[in-house]
């Protein structure tokens, strides 16, 4: 196949890859670990009611710090971390979740930057395709001569 | 010299009609305008409002200890009765502030069996009882060791006051310091609820 | 008498701004240089007089003149000399007087520059400069005034919020954040200018190239140090938390840096005018955006000062910018049509379209995630949060897509490339970030690890190579040294190494970053007096807990000891502190650090103080890598944008500098 083809082949299988490796590797998940591993998960991912946007597993206050050994019981006693998340929404709402559920109008903020960057890599292809082949041609020797003029102009000394 | 194409020339507007123009600003104008009046939305309310998730729910139900003089305070015990939580702390202005409020409400109704029960928060008893001293505070306070049940309330800071109906439901909250018309008016409407079996 | 002072140069100022912007026009539409010659005078005075508002403010200050309510609110007698300075700026209605000072600091600059050769959008861009001072004069007059005096002045102040208070770098934070988004009102007023009377040619990009990158280095400084105070001062262990108010300013940036690359392609292909036009609009309106989420008491934030009314204003002003800046866009659309076009995907152009497309997903990102919550009041009624979960998921893997970039533009000429040069090109730096993922993955490390590090090991190479190219081909060309050699190549193209020096310090910064974020270790442990914890590789002794009083404010340090795991040697003694603030309700935490070098492993030993007891303390104690990288890189990008902005000396115009002519001479021969 042509260079060109091949090219593009080459850089999306490139970009492909990296991009699928870190959307897994951000995703990881949090089933197995020792039980602070676990409530720095849930807690990661709770808002301290008494900070401004840290999480409960960031915040220095005493009242993350009693949320957290709330979490480590919790989460000890057999809950699961749904379970745990719901019982603070429950008291504090939905605010105390740190990363808006995927309901409703909630899908909004998770699916514009997907659709922004699917709509930019688009615009990209289509601009950058725009004319096909390209239109420089190998230079004419017309152009040829004004070039090798220049670059000799160019290595003058002084 | 260089191998570019030579930049063209300027174009001169006023090519285009007129009307085309007018509606390419108009598109544009029209997401522009959307996006002003959404952040318009926002102002006058207040960002650190958070909306009561307790209200209409049962009351988390705690046993404390008494802040001096051993023994508890046991939610199961104030069943049938109209009980008032006040969270509160001794490094809180806005809890000396509504103390009058507080008090004012203790005498008026303590007969007709309500209840207010003081809960300490972040905070150490013996603070706690040089505040409560120095207000001459006279309705059970309790301590709450690792913020167990002020998690179980919901508290976010100080001061915050549930009030709960005969039966157990959280009938009002509010957040930052109450005055004596919100608590009668509570205190009131909670009475007026028919008692649980 | 400062409020008088004050609020008398402030009106003047406001009168002057005015003045200016009328005498501009009508200078230019009138073919009356004098006027537009009156003009740039005001300007002059403007500034003097802004600058006469904040020494009356300082004064009051520095003489505890408590009549005046912002000194009352914000400074106190026992408040140390050093910090009633900063209370100019630390809270809202002086760091407005700050703002209108940096301001009218980039007018007389304008002036000033432009007081013999002016282009002809010049009275016109002026005009655009004087209309936001008298934005910001009315703000600062009017509903936002610090000179408001008190009836019955108390007999001392409340001191500035304990936070504020604790550390020097509050200093030099805003300064270089308004440096740097005031920096930017000067090429949006080119840009302006340039679709008011209709010659959008790219003089105007031209003319504010300069300001637009020193803009750009100043708001790069300005968010280092403020992740820097954020690590070394609040006590959190992070450096950046996704707070709204740091999401705004990181949003100019991100256009910025967008703009600073598309100008580019639009200097030697003339495209990418609208693009170009619009980002600049974009990055001002963000700008504006910032001061009405910070300051409208929008949003709830670290940084929200007290409550005001002036949330219209600042909207009003934010719409009469995005209506007034995009629909002239719009209106000379014909104007800015263009008739050439991209060649293929394997060019400069192209990568940097591609560089384009990235931050402004990433901008998108951000702002989104930002202004969400306020949708969702509007339509629900409820609150709901989005915090570093969200941000760091979703902007991750745009952000490596732009590293990758980052790797391959340099290495594509301009125009078009073939295909075996870029390949031979590639060659060096696919090689080390192989080499770099292999010894990772058989080290253990995990995908993200092995993903990061290799991306930048791919880049650093390809940026370096991209260096030494460039020199080597100095060196072949014209001879000399290597120092000489390197020294000549910068200097004939300034933009291309400084450029690259920033993408050096970037990958510095990033990896820095990517180090500490997929590492994690830290604990919360409670040591007793004398007692010897083990945690997390390290012991820890608590040797002592004392207090002393200062005059504002009292400070309890616990004093601890560090040793190697296993009883080994003494690493270091850190002195955590808690400073306890009269009227303020929890104690607000001094971290005590161990910066880590290369000679330490580079990793910083950070330990704060959460409480103290009878028996002894209560720790958070982080082990964290690279965070020196972090400030390392920032400083490089800064040198970077330094190198890039440097004056050129006069060389012939469009003449080929000796690595474009090897380049050339490889197509040719194709």
């Amino acid at each position: 196949m042509s260079g060109r083809v091949r090219l593009w082949l080459l850089l999306g299988a490139a970009v492909a890859v990296v991009v699928l490796a870190v959307t897994l590797a951000s995703g990881r998940g949090s089933d197995g670990g020792t039980l602070d591993d676990r409530v720095q998960d849930v807690a990661s991912g709770l808002r301290c009611p008494v900070c401004q946007n840290l999480s409960v597993a960031d915040s220095p206050s005493a009242l993350a710090r009693e949320m957290r050994s709330e979490i480590a019981s919790r989460l000890d006693a057999g809950d699961t971390p749904e379970e745990v998340r719901g019982f603070f929404v429950e008291r504090y709402g939905e605010w105390v979740l740190l990363a808006p559920t995927r309901e409703g109008l909630n899908l909004l903020p998770w699916l514009v930057p997907v659709a922004g960057l699917l709509l930019g890599v688009g615009v990209w292809a289509m601009l950058v395709r725009r004319r096909w082949p390209p239109e420089t041609e190998a230079p004419t020797s017309a152009e040829r001569r004004r070039i090798q003029a220049e670059l000799d102009a160019l290595e003058e000394p002084g | 010299m260089r191998l570019d194409a030579p930049e063209r020339p300027e174009t001169r507007e006023a090519d285009a009609p007129r009307r085309s123009r007018w509606r390419t600003v108009v598109l544009v104008s029209v997401p522009l305008a959307a996006f002003a009046l959404l952040l318009a939305t926002s102002l006058g309310r207040d960002p650190r409002a958070l909306p009561s998730e307790l209200v209409g729910e049962p009351a988390p139900v705690f046993a404390l200890p008494n802040l001096e003089g051993g023994g508890t305070v046991d939610m199961a015990d104030l069943r049938g009765r109209v009980v008032v939580v006040n969270f509160w702390a001794s490094w809180c202005q806005e809890c000396r502030d509504e103390h009058p409020a507080l008090d004012a409400a203790w005498d008026r109704y303590r007969e007709r069996g309500v209840v207010v029960v003081g809960v300490l928060f972040e905070d150490t008893v013996e603070d706690g009882l040089a505040f409560a001293d120095e207000l001459a505070t006279d309705w059970p306070l309790v301590d709450d060791p690792g913020s167990r049940t002020a998690i179980a309330y919901g508290v976010f800071g100080v001061p915050e006051t549930f009030v709960i109906s005969p039966d157990g439901i959280v009938t009002a909250k509010r957040v930052g310091p109450v005055d004596y018309t919100w608590l009668t008016t509570e205190i009131e409407d909670a009475l007026r609820t028919p008692e649980a079996a | 008498m400062p409020a008088l002072v004050g609020t008398v140069s402030l009106a003047l100022a406001l009168a002057l701004a005015l003045y200016g912007g009328i005498a501009a026009i009508v200078g230019v539409k009138t073919g009356r240089p004098r006027v537009i010659e009156s003009a740039r005078t005001a300007a002059f005075s403007l500034f003097a007089l802004v600058v006469v508002a904040n020494l009356a403010m300082l004064a009051a200050l520095l003489s505890d003149d408590f009549t005046l309510r912002y000194v009352a609110t914000n400074s106190s007698t026992s408040t140390p000399t050093f910090f009633k300075v900063l209370a100019l700026w630390s809270a809202d209605e002086g760091s407005l007087l700050l703002w209108n000072l940096v301001l009218g600091g980039y007018l007389a600059a304008v002036a000033f520059r432009f007081r013999r050769r002016r282009p002809e959008a010049f009275p016109w861009a002026f005009a655009v400069l004087f209309g936001v001072s008298a934005f910001y004069l009315l703000l600062v007059l009017g509903p936002t005034t610090p000179f408001e005096t008190l009836a019955t002045p108390p007999p001392d102040g409340r001191g500035p919020l304990p936070l504020l208070q604790n550390h020097p770098l509050m200093a030099a934070h805003p300064p270089f954040l308004y440096l740097g988004f005031i920096g930017f009102t000067v090429p949006f007023a080119f840009g302006i200018a340039a679709l008011a009377t209709g010659r959008v040619s790219d003089a105007w990009i031209r003319i504010t190239r300069r300001w637009t990158i020193a803009a750009w280095i100043f708001l790069t400084i300005g968010l280092v140090l403020g992740a820097l105070w954020s690590y070394g001062v609040l006590g959190w262990g992070g450096y950046w938390a996704w707070d709204p108010v740091e999401n705004v300013a990181l949003l100019p940036w991100l256009t910025g840096t967008a703009f600073l690359h598309s100008v580019m392609v639009q200097e030697r292909r003339g495209m990418l005018k609208v693009w170009n036009l619009s980002l600049i609009v974009g990055t001002f309106a963000l700008t504006v955006l910032g001061t009405f989420l910070t300051r409208g008491s929008i949003l709830s934030s670290v940084h929200t000062f007290a409550q005001s009314l002036v949330g219209p204003l600042y909207l009003a002003f934010l719409t009469v910018v995005l209506l007034g800046g995009f629909g002239l866009i719009a209106w000379r659309r014909e104007a800015l049509r263009v008739e050439t076009s991209f060649d293929t995907p394997l060019s400069r152009e192209s990568v940097f379209l591609g560089n384009n497309v990235l931050l402004l997903v990433l901008t998108l990102t951000v702002l989104v995630g930002t202004i969400y919550p306020l949708l969702a009041e509007a339509v629900s009624g409820g609150k709901v949060s989005v915090g570093a979960p969200f941000f760091n998921r979703n902007a991750a893997p745009v952000a490596l897509l732009l590293l990758f970039l980052m790797g391959i533009g340099p290495l594509l000429p301009w125009r078009a490339a073939s295909l075996s040069a870029v390949l031979r090109r590639l060659q060096g730096p696919a090689w080390a970030a192989a080499i770099a993922a292999a010894v990772l993955a058989l080290g253990g490390s995990g995908t993200a690890a092995v993903v990061v590090f290799g991306l930048a090991a791919f880049v650093a190479t390809a940026t370096l190579s991209e260096m030494a190219r460039g020199v080597r081909a100095q060196r072949r060309a014209l001879g000399g040294s290597w120092s000489s050699a390197t020294r000549g190549a910068i200097a004939r193209n300034h933009r291309l190494y400084g450029g690259l020096v920033v993408h050096l310090g970037l990958i510095v910064a990033v990896v820095g970053v990517s180090w500490v974020s997929l590492s994690d270790r830290s604990s919360e442990l409670a040591i007793g007096r004398g007692e010897r914890v083990s945690v997390e590789g390290y012991e820890l002794r608590l040797d002592g807990i004392s207090s002393r009083v200062e005059p504002h404010r009292r400070v309890i340090v616990a004093d601890v000891t560090v040793f190697d795991a296993g009883g080994g040697e003494e690493v270091v003694r850190l002195h955590p502190s808690l400073n306890l603030y009269p009227g303020s309700s929890e104690p607000i935490g001094t971290p005590s650090i161990r910066v880590g070098t290369p000679l330490n492993g580079l990793s910083d030993l950070y330990l704060s103080l959460v409480s103290v007891d009878a028996q002894g303390a209560a720790f958070r104690f982080f082990v964290n890598p690279g965070v020196g990288l972090l400030w390392l890189g920032g400083a490089v990008m800064a040198l970077g944008g330094v190198v890039a902005a440097w004056p050129t000396r006069s060389r012939p115009a469009r003449a080929l500098t000796p690595v474009e002519v090897e380049d050339r001479r490889e197509e040719v021969s194709v």
